[in-house]
C-alpha cells in the first residue's frame, strides 16, 4: 500500500510540475492545487498508514490500546488544507483580477516588470 | 467574448432555498455548538453559514445575499479574530499559560447544566472568521461578474 | 502573571488590533489611530523582550499549557528577539509613514488590517519554536503580503503578483514536503525535539535531503541564487510603504528561517549544506549587484540590491563560525534599517521630484537639500562607508572571512561593495546633482510632508546610531551568535533538563 501510495504521490508532484510548466495562468493554477495536494497526500503516508483504528482511547483506560493511526499528522494535513484553501481561494481571484487587467492568461506576455 | 451573464433564477431553487435557509443556519450553528466533543466545530459550522449565504446569492441576486448578511464579510473576520484573540487572554489572569483553556459551570434552572469556555468563544470566531473569509472571496468573484 | 507573556505578546499584539481595525474598516481615522498607537506599542513590547531575553536568556512560553515536545512551544532567544524588535521598529516606521501616504481607497480596501496581520506572521514566524507552526506563520504573513502587494491593481502590480505568488506557493509547498519528511523520520515537530532526535537517525543521507529541501525552500523566501526572480519582478510595484516593508521585512523572514533550520536542526553535514550556502552567497552578492548596475529606475535598482545584500547575510551562516554570525546578524539589523529607509526615500523623490525614472530626474539637491542627505546616510551606510553601520556589518564579515582564508569570498563581497557604491553615486548624480531635465515631470501638488521626513529621519538616525555604538550592538550580536552556535542550551530551555 505504502508503494503505491508513493508513487501515486510522485504523479501528482510530476503533473503539478508539468502543469506550473504550461503557459497559460490557469494551468498554473491547478498545478499549485496540485502541488499542495502532493505535500498532503505525502504527509499522510510518512506518517504511518493505519486502517480502521482511530486514535480513541477506550473507556475505563489511560492511554491508547494497540495500534492506532498517528492523529497529529491528520491534524497537520487539515490545518495544511484549510491554509492551502485559504491562499489558493486568494490565488484565484488575483488571477482573475490579473486576467481582466492584462487582458490574456498567456504567462508569456505578462513580462512587463521583468 | 462577451462574458455570459450570471443568471441561473429558476423557480424550484427559489423556493427550495427560503425553506432550506434557516434549516442550514440552524444546522451550521448546531455544527457549531456540538463541535468540541464531537465532530464539528467552528470551521464546518462557518463553511455551512457561508454556503447558505451562497445559496442565496445563487437563487436570488448578489444584493439579497449582501443584505442578508448585512455586515460587510471582512467586518466579520474582524469581529471573528478578535473573539479568538481574546480566548488566549482569560488564562493569564488565573496565572496560567498564554491560551490554556478556561471552563466554567454554569447550572440554568430549565436547560440544566451548561458548560461555558475559551475554546468555545475561539470557536465561535473562527466560525465567523470562516464566514467572513469565505464570503469575501465568493461576493469578490459575484461582484466581478456583475460590473 | 509570569514575564513569560512577553514571548506572546508581539504575536497577540497586532493580531487583536488588526482585528479590531477591520471591524471598524470604514472608520478612517480609527484605522490611522489604530495603526500608529498600535504598532508603537507592539514597539514597546517588543523591546520588554528584547531586553528580558538578553538578562536571563532564552524564554520560553508554552501555549496552551501543552508542554512541549507535544505541544507548540513560543521561543525567544536573542536572534528571535533581534529580530522581533527589527520587525516592531519597521512596522513602527511604516504605519507613520502611511498615515500621510496611503490614499483613503487602500484604506477602505483594508491597509492597516493588512499591515498588523503582517507584523504578526512576521513576529510568529520569528518566535515559534514549532517547524510546522513556522509553517502556518509563512502562510499568514504570505496572504497578507499577496493582498498588500496589489493594493491599487495596476497592470504591473498584477503581473508582479503572479510571479510573487506562484514562486511564494512553490516554496511553501517545499517546506511542507520537507516538514512531512522530517515528522515521518523522527516523528515530532518541536524544532528542539528534531534536533536532538535526527542525530540517531540510521539514514543520516536522508537528512542531508531534507536539509536540503529546506534550503530551497528558504532559499526562494529568501530571494537568494538562483531563485530570486520574483524579486526583482515584483518589489518596485506596490505602494512605497509596502515596498519599504517588504524590502525591509520579508526576505528576512527567509533569512532568519535558513539561520535558525542550519544552526539548530542540520548541522551534522555542514560541509555539505554550508559549502552549497557559501556558493550561493556568492552568488546572490554577484547577481543582485550587476543586475541594480543595469537599472535606472530607482526601486528597481533598490530591488537588486536587496538581493545583494542577502547574500553577505548568508555569507555569515555559510563561513558559520561566531564572529560570521555575529557579522551576518549584524547584517540583518543592518540592511532591513538602511533599505526600508532607502525604499521611503524613494517615495519621497517621486512625491517632490515627480518620477521614479533616474532619466527624468534632476536638480533635487538644489531643491530640497534635506531630502538630499536623508538618502545620502544611508546610501553611503549601503555601500559600507564608515562610520555607518553598514562599514561595521561588512568588516566584522570580510574579518571572519579571513579568519577561515576564504579569501575569493572576501575578494567578492569587496567588489561587491565597491559595486553597490556604484549605484548609489548614480542615484545620487541622477536625481540629486544633475540638471533638472526638461520638460521637468509634473509634481504633485506639494503636501505637509513632516511626519514623512521624521518617519525617515528615525532610521536614518539609526543607521548612525548603529555605526556610533557598534560596540553595543556587537555584544547583542554576539549573544545571539554564541546561542546559535551552542544550540544545547536552546533544547534545554525548550524541552528541560536531562533531555540531551
Amino acid at each position: 500500500m505504502t508503494t503505491l501510495m508513493a508513487i501515486l504521490i510522485g504523479t501528482f508532484y510530476a503533473a503539478a510540475i508539468y502543469m506550473m510548466l504550461r503557459r497559460s495562468v490557469v494551468k498554473l493554477v491547478i498545478g499549485l492545487i496540485l502541488l499542495s495536494n502532493a505535500a498532503n497526500l505525502l504527509i499522510f503516508t510518512v506518517a504511518g498508514l493505519e486502517r480502521g483504528t482511530p486514535p480513541l482511547i477506550p473507556k475505563g483506560q489511560d492511554v491508547i490500546v494497540g495500534a492506532a493511526a498517528d492523529p497529529l499528522a491528520q491534524a497537520v494535513i487539515l490545518t495544511s488544507i484549510v491554509i492551502g484553501f485559504g491562499v489558493l481561494a486568494f490565488a484565484v481571484v488575483l488571477i482573475h483580477r490579473a486576467c481582466e487587467v492584462v487582458q490574456t492568461d498567456d504567462m508569456n506576455e505578462m513580462k512587463g516588470t521583468d | 467574448m462577451k462574458p455570459r451573464r450570471f443568471n441561473m433564477r429558476s423557480l424550484i431553487l427559489n423556493t427550495g432555498s427560503s425553506l432550506l435557509l434557516p434549516l442550514l443556519v440552524l444546522f451550521s450553528l448546531f455544527l457549531l455548538f456540538r463541535g468540541h466533543d464531537e465532530p464539528g466545530g467552528g470551521f464546518i459550522g462557518g463553511l455551512v453559514a457561508a454556503a447558505a449565504v451562497a445559496l442565496k446569492l445563487f437563487a436570488e441576486d448578489y444584493k439579497a445575499a449582501r443584505d442578508m448578511l448585512r455586515v460587510h464579510p471582512l467586518q466579520l473576520v474582524g469581529i471573528g479574530l478578535v473573539l479568538a484573540a481574546l480566548a488566549a487572554l482569560p488564562a493569564l489572569f488565573f496565572g496560567q499559560s498564554f491560551f490554556t483553556a478556561q471552563w466554567w459551570s454554569v447550572d440554568l434552572p430549565i436547560f440544566g447544566h451548561l458548560k461555558l469556555s475559551t475554546p468555545l468563544l475561539f470557536d465561535i470566531g473562527v466560525f465567523l472568521g470562516v464566514i467572513g473569509a469565505v464570503l469575501t472571496v465568493v461576493f469578490t468573484l459575484a461582484e466581478a461578474e456583475h460590473s | 502573571m509570569d514575564l513569560e507573556v512577553l514571548v506572546a505578546l508581539p504575536i497577540i499584539i497586532p493580531l487583536l488590533l488588526g482585528a479590531i481595525s477591520l471591524t471598524v474598516l470604514s472608520n478612517h481615522n480609527a484605522q490611522r489611530w489604530i495603526g500608529a498607537v498600535g504598532t508603537a506599542l507592539l514597539l514597546f513590547s517588543a523591546t520588554a523582550l528584547l531586553l528580558q531575553t538578553k538578562e536571563h536568556g532564552i524564554q520560553v512560553l508554552e501555549v496552551g499549557s501543552w508542554p512541549a515536545p507535544f505541544g507548540i512551544v513560543l521561543v525567544s532567544d536573542m536572534l528571535g528577539a533581534i529580530m522581533v524588535m527589527l520587525a516592531s521598529t519597521l512596522g513602527f516606521i511604516t504605519a507613520l509613514y502611511s498615515l500621510k501616504t496611503i490614499r483613503k481607497r487602500f484604506e477602505r480596501f483594508g491597509y492597516y488590517p493588512l499591515l498588523h496581520l503582517l507584523l504578526a506572521g512576521v513576529n510568529g514566524a520569528f518566535l515559534t519554536g514549532d517547524i510546522f507552526n513556522l509553517y502556518v506563520w509563512f502562510e499568514v504573513l504570505l496572504v497578507a503580503s499577496f493582498a498588500l502587494l496589489i493594493l491599487g491593481g495596476e497592470r504591473a502590480q498584477m503581473e508582479g503578483a503572479i510571479k510573487y505568488v506562484t514562486l511564494n506557493l512553490l516554496s511553501s509547498a517545499l517546506f511542507l514536503t520537507a516538514i512531512g519528511l522530517t515528522y515521518g523520520l523522527v516523528g515530532t515537530l518541536n524544532m528542539a525535539d528534531i534536533a536532538v532526535k535526527l542525530g540517531s537517525v540510521d539514514d543520516q543521507k536522508m537528512v542531508t535531503v531534507i536539509g536540503s529541501l529546506f534550503l530551497i525552500a528558504f532559499a526562494i523566501k529568501a530571494a537568494a541564487f538562483p531563485l530570486f526572480f520574483w524579486l526583482p519582478a515584483s518589489y518596485h510595484t506596490p505602494q512605497v510603504a509596502v515596498s519599504a516593508i517588504f524590502a525591509g521585512l520579508l526576505t528576512k523572514v527567509g533569512v532568519y528561517a535558513l539561520y535558525r533550520v542550519f544552526t539548530l536542526i542540520f548541522t551534522a553535514d555542514t560541509g555539505f549544506t554550508h559549502e552549497v550556502l557559501l556558493w550561493m552567497a556568492v552568488f546572490t552578492m554577484l547577481t543582485g549587484v550587476l543586475g541594480a548596475a543595469a537599472q535606472f529606475e530607482i526601486r528597481r535598482i533598490l530591488s537588486f540590491h536587496s538581493i545583494s545584500q542577502i547574500g553577505y547575510m548568508m555569507l555569515g551562516l555559510a563561513l558559520f563560525t561566531p564572529l560570521a554570525l555575529i557579522g551576518g546578524i549584524f547584517y540583518i539589523v543592518h540592511h532591513s534599517i538602511v533599505k526600508s529607509s532607502l525604499f521611503l526615500t524613494s517615495g519621497l523623490i517621486y512625491r517632490l521630484g515627480g518620477s521614479f525614472e533616474l532619466k527624468k530626474l534632476g536638480g533635487l539637491y538644489r531643491k530640497h537639500p534635506g531630502l538630499a542627505i536623508l538618502f545620502f546616510i544611508p546610501a553611503l551606510s549601503l555601500a559600507g562607508v564608515p562610520p555607518l553601520s553598514g562599514f561595521f556589518a561588512k568588516f566584522i564579515l570580510i574579518k571572519a572571512g579571513a579568519e577561515v582564508d576564504s579569501w575569493w569570498a572576501i575578494g567578492i563581497a569587496l567588489l561587491v561593495g565597491l559595486l553597490t557604491l556604484y549605484s548609489m553615486i548614480k542615484i545620487w548624480n541622477e536625481a540629486f546633482w544633475k540638471a533638472t531635465p526638461e520638460p521637468t515631470p509634473p509634481v504633485p501638488a506639494p503636501t505637509r510632508n513632516v511626519l514623512i521626513y521624521f518617519s525617515i529621519g528615525i532610521l536614518a538616525f539609526i543607521t548612525v546610531a548603529l555605526g556610533i555604538f557598534a560596540q553595543s550592538m556587537y555584544e547583542i550580536a554576539e549573544i545571539a551568535a554564541s546561542q546559535l552556535l551552542n544550540p544545547a542550551a536552546y533544547i534545554e530551555a525548550v524541552l528541560g533538563r536531562g533531555s540531551q
